[in-house]
């Protein structure tokens, strides 16, 4: 997609490690992003890259504690950010501003993370060899 | 890093969260209902005109002519056609896509 194919050797099946950043921005259930960006991150994790993922804006609510879908009939899907880890999926960044705006500290969180300034997301952001946006 | 930015400022907060989260001397593209953010007289032009001081910022010309705004782009952001997006696609190591 965005990243360089140059170096991947198609027939090299280890090889190649890069940095991927899935960046979530959307509550988690008037729209679909929240889900799906999930989906994908397990996808990725098939793949052994450098996988972290970012909570910014109405993402933070994706991780609120205590949620509960049975009346909506929808997946509660909440829990599967705690089964990241058995992923080896352990960079989870969450944006203090984004949080403070609406009002949630880190105890209302259901999974344990890394709270950063927007400077130090910002830094973690161009770090990254591949940035994809839910 | 190159930042692009499809939605309106009015409509969404992708451009403020884009401004708040670039790192200085990144650079951002404006392309579809995005380059309304770069036009003069709106609400949020002192936002970008400030932004401007750390970022580097192009809007496209075929999405701003069809808007029927490209006479009223900002001053300082460098207005570019497919050819500019595709160089800034690859004159920049990564970029990010702000849905």
């Amino acid at each position: 997609m965005f990243t360089s194919s140059e170096n991947i050797d198609p027939d090299d099946e280890g090889g190649v490690i890069k940095k991927f950043m899935f960046v979530n921005r959307k509550a988690p259930y008037g729209t679909i992003y929240a889900l799906e960006g999930l989906e994908v991150v397990l996808i990725s994790a098939a793949f052994e890259q450098d996988v972290s993922l970012a909570f910014v804006d109405d993402g933070v609510y994706e991780l609120k504690k205590g949620q509960d879908t049975k009346a909506l009939g929808q997946k509660n899907f909440s829990p599967t950010y705690r089964a990241l880890e058995g992923y080896d999926i352990e960079k989870l960044y969450v944006e203090r501003e984004s949080m403070e705006i609406r009002g949630l500290s880190e105890d209302d969180l259901l999974v344990d993370v890394q709270i950063v300034s927007a400077a130090e997301m910002a830094d973690l952001m161009v770090e990254q060899d591949v940035v994809i946006s839910f | 890093m190159l930042h692009i930015v499809n939605k309106s400022p009015f409509d969404r907060n992708s451009l403020e969260s884009c401004l708040r989260l670039a790192k200085k001397g990144s650079a951002v593209l404006l392309i579809e209902d995005g380059v309304y953010g770069a036009t003069k007289g709106s609400s949020v032009e002192v936002k970008v005109q400030g932004a401007m001081a750390n970022l580097k910022v192009y809007a496209l010309g075929a999405d701003l002519q069809a808007r029927g705004v490209a006479d009223r782009v900002l001053d300082g952001v460098t207005v570019v056609d497919y050819g500019g997006f595709v160089d800034l696609v690859a004159d920049h190591s990564n970029l990010q896509s702000w849905l």
